[in-house]
């Protein structure tokens, strides 16, 4: 596709009342039976199982990629997670393994000067192509939320434009850091300005700030995927990330994706949880569901 | 002032220092002998059950880590809260069909349990810990440690007394608890929650449910994150399916008869791991 930036007249005001009771209304949901039971499996899925510490080793990737391929030893029919998703530095160790078990596990890689993406552009296309080069099949890249929030939206535009040239054939997966854009409206056009730039998902957060992925900001960004696709016909994905910690409230987003875009989007091609500890409650919710014992996290892996 | 309209309270549950209606929004009747209704009861779920402990879980780290003698101020301060609900224990005890005499005499057991509790917080270790004969140079001790998360059912034949004979040894060990009343007398555990929830006892140290045992010991017994079971029942039925199916995780089952406890150190030991340790000499 072709860039085009986005007729910002043209994107409608967001009502803040009105989001957030529609995602208060989800929140009283709840699937029992069959149909939690499917969720779980898809959630699981869906996962882009995630370490971005400081502290993040080979020793402890190439265990999160055992874990993304097979999340629970004793119930191999469960999984594989959708991705992995490290450091650049770490993507070669995580392609390599899963090369070797031929998974269908994607690496995903962060970008672009994460988390603050406050480098000069030039060292951010570097760091995605070192990235692609290792290995990684998909980029989250950051947006400069500093030049966003000083209404420099054309350049905020051109850089999602380059990283995406930068990344090839890799999938580019825009994060808006929602926690930082202060309002929905901002949100709103962030998403639009991602998905014109040729973003193939966008994705609320990095998880290194006070506010991560919340129903109400994913619901504003939801809205925005649907009516691009309406204008221009093409799919984007959607990724929440941080602070989804809990089986419930990832099949309220579940709810919600359904609910908002419809069936086509619930795959892990169009929709991914970025996460590290939902997975063990995941688990435990599909361990209760076929053995009826509620469960305790000392016997899941923590990585 | 004669005409005023009572105001009934609501009896909940208690769980992690609050007191939540059952998620179900169950409730039972409690009748008393001449078949008046005593009040309303929430009927706990399985999914109380499972907040309960979730609460307990979160508690237990912080409740075991904190020093004995701190416990055993904590402790002391539910005897004296006790003691100044001494008249309105009676009344419910009463309410429930005890006589007079009897329920006075039971508070006034239930606040002497509660101060020897409170004072075995700082003793029990030296008395059930030990320094063991080894043919090497080391020393080799063997001392205590809070196992976590208790599931108590408590009594059916016994009200507060039995309650707190059940739960204290539970709480001085270090654990946390998620108890179950008694059916048919449930009045004062829950106003026992009320002082245990103005002693400074941290919340989610003791959760108390109440409702059906048949509905909520399976939940209890086979719960993977619960790690001992107290049970006061004479029932065979009852004591195989406790044992069955906390044989899940190898949960510790303690089967007690359905009468309250006698006051003793050992009901401590019930709920303690063994703890040993090598360090060699002249290092």
């Amino acid at each position: 596709m072709m860039p085009s930036l986005p007729d910002l007249s043209q994107i409608p005001p967001i009502d803040q009342r009105g989001v957030e009771e529609r995602a208060a209304r989800i929140q009283t949901r709840s699937l029992k039976g069959e149909g939690k039971l499917a969720a779980l499996k898809l959630a699981v899925s869906m996962l882009d199982i995630t370490t971005l510490e400081g502290a993040d080793s080979p020793g402890k990737v190439r265990q999160m990629c055992m874990n993304a391929m097979r999340p629970d030893v004793r119930a191999p029919e469960i999984g594989p997670a959708a991705a992995v998703c490290v450091y650049p530095s770490m993507v070669s160790v995580a392609r390599k393994l899963i090369d070797k078990h031929a998974s269908t596990v994607k690496v995903a890689s962060v970008a672009t000067a994460f988390p603050s993406g406050q480098a000069p552009l030039a060292l951010r296309i570097e760091d995605t192509k070192f990235a692609v080069e290792a290995g990684a099949d998909e980029i989250d890249m950051v947006i400069s939320r500093g030049k966003f929030l000083s209404g420099k939206f054309e350049e905020v535009f051109e850089e999602i434009v380059q990283i995406k040239e930068a990344c090839g054939d890799a999938h580019l997966k825009v994060i808006l850091e929602t926690g930082e854009l202060q309002t929905f409206d901002n949100i709103r056009i962030a998403s639009e300005l991602a998905m014109g730039a040729g973003a193939d998902f966008i994705k609320t957060s990095t998880g290194k700030v006070g506010v991560n992925a919340t129903l109400p900001n994913t619901l504003v960004m939801l809205q925005a995927i649907r009516d691009y696709y309406r204008r221009t016909g093409r799919m984007v994905g959607m990724k929440p990330a941080g602070g989804i910690s809990k089986a419930k409230l990832a099949l309220q987003y579940l709810i919600m994706v359904r609910e908002i875009l419809g069936k086509e989007w619930l795959s892990s091609d169009w929709f991914r949880f970025g996460a590290s500890s939902l997975t063990t409650d995941l688990l435990m919710q599909l361990r209760k569901q076929s053995t009826g014992n509620y469960q305790s996290n000392c016997y899941f892996s923590k990585d | 002032m004669e005409d005023r309209s009572v105001i009934k309270k609501t009896y909940k549950l208690f769980i992690g220092g609050k007191f939540p209606r059952s998620e179900s929004g169950r409730t039972y009747r409690l009748v008393n002998g001449e078949g008046d209704v005593i009040c309303n009861v929430s009927q706990a779920s399985k999914k109380d059950v499972r907040n309960a402990v979730v609460e307990g879980r979160g508690a237990a780290k912080g409740w075991g880590d904190t020093s004995a003698f701190l416990r055993s101020q904590i402790i002391y301060r539910i005897a004296e809260m006790l003691e100044s609900r001494f008249v309105q224990f009676v009344q419910e005890l009463t309410s429930e069909g005890v006589s007079p005499e009897v329920a006075a005499r039971e508070v006034s057991e239930a606040i002497d349990l509660v101060v020897h509790y409170a004072g075995w917080c700082d003793k029990y270790q030296a008395l059930f810990s030990s320094v063991n004969p080894v043919s090497s140079p080391h020393y080799n001790m063997s001392t205590q440690e809070a196992m976590g998360v208790v599931a108590v059912v408590a009594p059916e034949e016994s009200s507060l007394l039995g309650v707190l004979s059940a739960i204290l040894p539970v709480i001085v060990g270090g654990n946390s608890c998620v108890l179950l009343a008694s059916y048919m007398m449930p009045v004062s555990a829950i106003t026992l929650a009320e002082v245990v929830a103005t002693s400074d006892v941290p919340a989610g140290v003791v959760n108390i449910l109440t409702g059906m045992r048949s509905e909520l010991l399976p939940v209890m017994a086979s719960h993977m994150d619960v790690n001992a079971l107290l049970l006061c029942s004479g029932e065979i039925e009852e004591r195989k399916l406790a044992r069955e199916l906390g044989a899940e995780n190898l949960k510790r089952v303690i089967l007690r008869d359905d009468a309250a406890l006698h006051q003793s150190p050992y009901h401590i030991l019930d709920f303690q791991e063994v703890k040993t340790t090598w360090h060699p000499i002249g290092q």
